[in-house]
């Protein structure tokens, strides 16, 4: 495919001067080529959009321009104006690089406070440690994002969306020129996104060129001026944002087109599966009510703090909730742990899945069989290699997980796709109610739309789904009946065939 | 107090069990809450705490030294060697070689972890079993007792006379051991090396990207690792007045136990020197108690795993929420 690089006109600051002018660069892990011949320029100031679905190398490019990775032989590479020919992490930061990973790359057991000052007080050459400055630092970068956080706290004892928080401020506190952010609102909510993306406003106005990376595509148009998409690891092109759309890009990034229409049905006869009544768990949640039926998908949504993710702690057996009953199947269900949910066929795909639902060193095929193994083993006992691989088939297939081989270690695997394991694996148990914890994040378009037609078909076949997304519009298309929660409290029903999107939009987010 | 409760539950926890166990041996023997017995318990534990805040750097950057103590021997022969070559010696010149060598040896256990990319348990079990087969071969198995006056002749750094007559006194190992947990804590609190291996042993990926010189954080941790195996040995040796080939084997699995009991992590990125203190004076004070209880010998090892057990295990029950539970009356 030719490179069919449009010309920019609009941007000047990119006509000028570039911050960084990548050309030719390519990247060959074993047999699989991450990026062919890519070319990648943004300008001084800028904010780049960098688009492609899952596993088309996005991260792999910005690893190469940070010295994480070394390309192959013959590319070209500039940093405000120099050339050079080899890059580390260092010589990239001292030319004013920063990064938010997605994979955060974060040090759990240690304080917010030295995690986010670590490059500029901590990663240098040895000198005395100033735990004042390293507070004043921390302190200082959190207030330019307006958040606040406890310093002294340990970095995993926080939950998900704070150390995304952490790992943006940890981006801003050096005077860097070009950031590059990799997913940085994937676990973010709707307000958190707001002040980030005005936060990269700010940046860009000061000067300092952001590289910005997200599966949500109605932000990648908000806030950049210039988009470089990227497929199977070759450029696309580079396209102004300026009238662009949502589907001209999708199609760009996939090679296809999708449309997006509301799927819900009349589900209102089916029988109950999940029935909760004024579930109380104090300073959680509050008279919670819900049904939740056979072949049906519930949308919950609502901002941060709603008690979403709270209430389904409860009903995963992880906490006790104070008051109220839980049915499944019409008999009331009592649960001591999880294990005691999932032995009555709730299956939880959490938020988190990323840092908790996979096990990285091992392979892919392994980590998709760990819930199933008692499925997949003989009559002696031992694991049936023949029933294994048609179950790991069976899936990597219906996810479309871009993988080289399934025995490759799941760390090998992009951001997307590891995800896509993770709900693979929750998959694989044929549970009876499947709770879904924003199941799309850091998911590019092409690859949502598989995964809700399976989460439709799973449906289809009866099982009750509860669908929690801040993403209104995800709800929207996908769910039968919409749910908004806020406070720990229901305080709407709505259903999308007799709702717009806008109407829900406004609903939520107001 | 809350914070150091929050920043540091293990070592809390650990201590409260001490301070019970300390209660409890006070009511059930005469001699135990004495002077000269937690003088003696100092004087006795100094090796393994110096060997301890070693290893404990080495646990921080997520390796593990199963070498040290034959190290230990290694230094110990060959410092008595050196002596006797340079006709003497001091106390000056014993540390800076005996740390030497040490030293040489760590960095000999970093370079092949670096090198070849193995981990460091196998790498230090294949230097362990290397360094004591040669050197029960080159000195087959022969104990040394000519060793030099200085290195054997008690220092006496404080003494005092008890109510009862009796003389107390702390020896110089118990200095040297207060010497070398300042030194790490120092290294590990208040230096940037220090909290890189922190983070090298946290996240190495996340390390690697931030730019920390990993080669650095091997050869520093496996360094300073080697420098306390040939201090203690230097100790060891100073106490005991001979030199015998076999006589550590086994203690590192003593000191690795203690290490782990103090809160380091297995696995990298978490440990204080605090709790390597009272890990080891956890497991001494018990088998002390016993002693004095008239237990025998035989069960010590039993009563110490037992101990080991169940601190580790009561890691479940957090300590902060007892407190918050306590305070609001709820
Ligand atoms: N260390 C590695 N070893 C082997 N293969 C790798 C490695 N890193 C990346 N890959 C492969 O390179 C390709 C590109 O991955 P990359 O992480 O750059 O994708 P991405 O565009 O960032 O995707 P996502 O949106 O899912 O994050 C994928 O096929 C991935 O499996
Ligand atoms: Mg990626």
């Amino acid at each position: 495919m030719g490179a069919m690089i449009q010309k920019d006109d609009g941007f000047d600051a990119a006509k000028s001067e570039p911050a960084i002018r990548f050309g030719h660069v390519s990247k060959v892990f074993g047999g699989v080529r991450a990026l062919d011949d890519v070319s990648f320029e943004v300008g001084r100031g800028e904010v780049h959009c960098l688009a492609g679905e899952n596993g088309s190398g996005k991260s792999t490019l910005i690893k190469i321009i940070t010295g994480v990775y070394r390309p192959e032989p013959g590319a070209e590479m500039e940093y405000f104006g120099k050339a050079e020919t080899s890059v580390t992490p260092n010589s990239a930061r001292g030319r004013g690089i920063a990064v938010i990973w997605q994979d955060l790359a974060l040090f759990p057991e240690m304080t917010v406070a030295e995690n986010i000052a670590f490059d500029t007080l901590l990663g240098i050459r040895p000198r005395l440690v100033s735990h004042k400055g390293m507070r004043d630092t921390a302190r200082a970068a959190l207030a330019k994002l307006g958040v606040d956080l406890d310093l002294e706290a340990r970095l995993n004892t926080l939950p998900i969306a704070q150390r995304q928080v952490v790992a943006i401020a940890r981006a801003l506190v050096s005077d860097a020129r070009l950031i590059f952010m990799d997913e940085p609102t994937a676990s973010l909510t709707q307000a958190e996104t707001d002040h980030l993306l005005a936060v990269v406003r700010t940046l860009s106005a000061a000067g300092v060129a952001v590289v910005f990376v997200s599966h949500r595509l109605a932000e990648v148009l908000e806030i950049s001026s210039r988009v470089t998409v990227l497929r199977d690891g070759r450029l696309v092109g580079v396209y102004q944002t300026q009238g662009m759309t949502q589907s001209r890009l999708t199609e760009l990034m996939t090679g296809k087109t999708f449309d997006t229409v509301v799927g819900a049905r009349d589900t209102a006869a089916n029988r109950k599966v999940l029935e909760i009544e004024n579930l109380t768990r104090r300073g959680e949640y509050e008279d919670v009510s819900l049904v939740v039926r056979a072949g049906e998908i519930l949308g919950l949504t609502g901002l941060i703090g709603a008690g979403r993710t709270e209430l389904c702690h409860t009903l995963f057996g992880m906490t006790r909730p104070d008051r109220g009953t839980i049915r499944l199947n019409g008999k009331v269900l009592t649960m001591n742990s999880n294990r005691d949910a999932v032995a009555a066929g709730i299956a939880y795909v959490s938020e988190d899945r990323l840092a908790l639902g996979l096990v990285q060193p091992q392979s892919i095929a392994d980590n998709l069989v760990i819930p199933v193994l008692d499925r997949i083993s003989g009559a002696d006992g031992l694991i049936s290699r023949r029933k294994k691989g048609d179950l790991v088939r069976k899936w990597l297939v219906d996810l479309a997980i871009k993988t080289g081989r399934p025995e490759d270690a799941v760390a090998t695997l992009s951001g997307g796709n590891q995800q896509r394991v993770a709900l693979a694996k929750w998959l694989a148990t044929e549970p009876k109610v499947l709770i879904l914890d924003s199941p799309t994040v850091g998911v590019d378009v092409g690859a949502r739309a598989g995964i809700y037609k399976i989460v439709r078909a799973l449906a289809d076949q009866g099982l009750a789904i509860l669908l929690i997304s801040d993403e209104v519009s995800e709800v929207h298309f996908n769910a039968d009946r919409i749910l908004h929660m806020a406070g720990g409290r229901m305080i709407g029903e709505y259903d999308p065939r007799r709702t717009t999107l806008h109407e829900l939009e406004e609903a939520v987010y107001a | 107090m809350r914070s150091f409760i929050r920043a540091y539950p293990t070592e809390a926890r650990l201590f409260a069990v001490l301070v019970a166990i300390c209660l409890f041996l006070s009511l059930a023997s005469d001699s135990f809450f004495t002077l000269g017995n937690f003088a003696s318990l100092l004087n006795n534990n100094s090796v393994n705490v110096i060997w301890a805040v070693g290893l404990l750097v080495v646990l921080i950057a997520g390796g593990i030294d199963i070498s040290f103590a034959v190290a230990a021997s290694v230094v110990q022969y060959l410092c008595v060697y050196a002596f006797e070559a340079i006709g003497g010696g001091g106390w000056v010149i014993g540390f800076l070689v005996a740390g030497g060598i040490g030293i040489t040896i760590g960095f000999i256990n970093a370079a092949l972890i670096h090198r070849f990319r193995i981990i460091s348990i196998v790498v230090t079990i294949a230097t362990y079993n290397a360094m004591f087969g040669l050197l029960m071969f080159i000195t087959s198995g022969r104990y040394l007792y000519n060793l030099p006056e200085w290195w054997t002749n008690r220092v006496t750094i404080f003494e005092t006379q008890t109510a009862q007559g009796t003389w107390v006194e702390l020896a110089l190992p118990v200095a040297v051991m207060a010497g070398a947990m300042a030194a790490t804590w120092f290294l590990i609190r208040h230096t940037t090396t220090g909290r890189q291996l922190f983070a090298f042993g946290d996240n190495p990926e996340g390390a690697r990207r931030a730019g920390i010189n990993i080669a650095l954080m091997q050869f520093v941790a496996f360094g300073w690792m080697g420098l306390m195996a040939g201090i203690g040995g230097l100790m060891q040796a100073h106490i005991v007045q001979e030199v015998v080939p076999n006589a550590l084997i086994g203690r590192e699995l003593d000191v690795l136990a203690a290490v782990v009991l103090g809160g380091a992590r297995l696995g990298g990125g978490r440990g204080s020197v605090l709790g390597c203190f009272l890990g080891v004076l956890l497991v001494a004070v018990t088998q002390n108690g016993l002693n004095l209880l008239g237990v025998s010998p035989f069960a010590f090892k039993m009563v110490v795993g037992v101990i080991i057990l169940s601190a580790i295990s009561m890691s479940n029950l957090k300590l902060a929420g007892l407190v918050k539970v306590m305070r609001g009356g709820r």
